[in-house]
């Protein structure tokens, strides 16, 4: 069915449906001073086997938008194309108009909710961040059309272990800089690689500020592992 | 004996992975208050999923019109569309008629929307809250498939359970002796109304955070904010 490659998994007559088959883990999401970042790692995972270390999800969108992907790999590249050409008609009017963050964001939220509605869904998990009437928007939706904003937000195993970091991080520092956000999202990232197993060292940055979208990576997450000789107990 | 196993061989039909569920449980609580020329209605602002706070500030209170406010809490995707489509036929009706709808009418209106979808339902509870055509306070509270009851207050949502006794209690004046009921008054609503919420933000794990109360009046709809505990 449309576009994506996924199984069916028939278990008996009535009682079939699609699983994720190429997942992306946690997507994580942060509002600063002027503007919104959005960072995820490049592993397509297959099932347990990190399989595909290549797989870029996240995305700019145009000039005030930028999108992160978790989840069903298929379902991301499919939604990805329609909105690439929804980006290329509209550009085509030449009107001087372009989509905003909060019209996407909604479009997306009626996407899913459609699918879920069809017991169908779109296997993801959007962030969705941009710059809207010159104040940073960051929203997200889950395959159930589940839609929300924050100035935080972060998916998967994300919203576990990298939200409440950046919650006690605000807590502290109310008005972050480009910079802060940054070193928090880095930070995030070379946690969930220590704790998250479907997790992987490379990751893409994007980050959207007045003066545009600027797509970095893959960048490297720190990692020293000098503890591990310590580690004892496990043989 | 082993012919027993021979046959639970051939009858299994493999892994069962658990199936697609479309509904999720957000939490969140609503409490409304209707007095003889007033009404409130208070939603908490915690949007949650099991033991995730998603975040601390999600009203779950949507005004309809300049008399009317709903409540909404459940399935948060469900509530979403439920609310869009809402506000679309509350414009229709605008647009048609020339004036705004009243409460009654929006009442009978979500009822009929709840309903139509009776096979496939909006996991929501509402309360409506606004003032009728005679400026009277007035509460309608609905179960998911459209189950309608007009009351002067009501708790529903995650905690509704815990609130609706002692609102029962300390508004209807249910099981006590000598006392005569009577109308609410505004001041006393709004202390019963913060303190029920503090009550069950400290039961409630998916109440918290803050409450938004909306308070609907002749005048039109005054929006107060009151902090909650954040764990």
């Amino acid at each position: 069915m449309q576009g994506s490659a996924k199984c069916i998994v028939s278990l008996d007559n009535f009682n079939y449906f699609r699983a994720p088959i190429t997942t992306g883990t946690s997507v994580l999401g942060i509002t600063f001073d002027g503007g919104v970042a959005i960072a995820a790692d490049i592993l397509g995972s297959y099932g347990s086997l990190a399989r595909f270390r290549d797989c870029p999800r996240v995305m700019k969108v145009n000039d005030n938008i930028i999108l992160g992907a978790g989840g069903d790999y298929a379902d991301f590249q499919y939604l990805k194309d329609v909105i690439e050409q929804k980006i290329l008609e509209e550009e085509c009017l030449d009107d001087g108009f372009s989509l905003k963050p909060r019209a996407l964001h909604c479009w997306l939220t009626r996407v899913m909710y459609n699918r879920r509605s069809k017991l169908d869904p779109f296997w993801n998990n959007f962030i969705v961040g941009g710059m809207q009437d010159d104040e940073p928007f960051l929203g997200t939706v889950d395959k159930l059309g589940t839609a929300y904003l924050d100035r935080h937000i972060a998916t998967g195993y994300g919203a576990y272990i990298a939200l409440p970091l950046m919650r006690e991080e605000a807590e502290k520092k109310p008005n972050m800089t480009e910079k802060d956000a940054h070193k928090l999202l880095v930070k995030c990232l070379q946690v969930l690689y220590y704790r998250d197993a479907r997790s992987f060292p490379k990751f893409q940055l994007a980050t959207l500020t007045r003066d545009g979208v600027r797509v970095e990576g893959p960048l490297n997450v720190e990692q020293n592992w000098e503890v591990a000789h310590l580690v004892r107990g496990y043989l | 004996m082993a012919l027993d196993v021979a046959s639970d061989y051939y009858n299994f039909s493999g892994p069962k992975t658990a199936r697609f569920n479309p509904y999720s449980e957000n939490g969140g609580s609503v409490v409304a208050i209707a007095g003889d020329d007033f009404a409130l209605l208070a939603s908490d602002t915690r949007l949650s999923a099991d033991f995730s706070i998603y975040t601390r500030e999600q009203s779950k209170l949507f005004r309809l019109s300049d008399t009317t406010v709903l409540g909404c809490t459940g399935c948060w995707c469900d509530t979403l569309t439920l609310t869009r489509i809402l506000e679309a036929r509350m414009q229709m009706y605008l647009h048609e008629h020339n004036k705004p709808m009243s409460t009654p009418a929006v009442a009978q209106m979500l009822a009929t929307m709840l309903y139509y979808k009776r096979f496939f339902p909006y996991y929501v509870s509402n309360v409506l809250a606004g003032l009728d055509e005679e400026g009277k306070g007035c509460v309608y509270s609905y179960d998911p498939i459209g189950h309608c009851e007009l009351s002067t207050y009501k708790a529903r949502g995650s905690a509704g359970a815990l609130l609706q006794p002692l609102l029962d209690n300390q508004i209807g004046f249910q099981n006590m002796e000598n006392v005569t009921p009577e109308p609410i008054k505004m001041d006393r609503a709004m202390a019963i109304l913060k303190d029920v919420f503090i009550s069950a933000a400290e039961r409630d794990i998916h109440t918290g955070d803050s409450i938004l109360i909306n308070i609907i009046t002749k005048d039109g709809i005054k929006v107060e904010k009151f902090n909650l505990r954040r764990d």
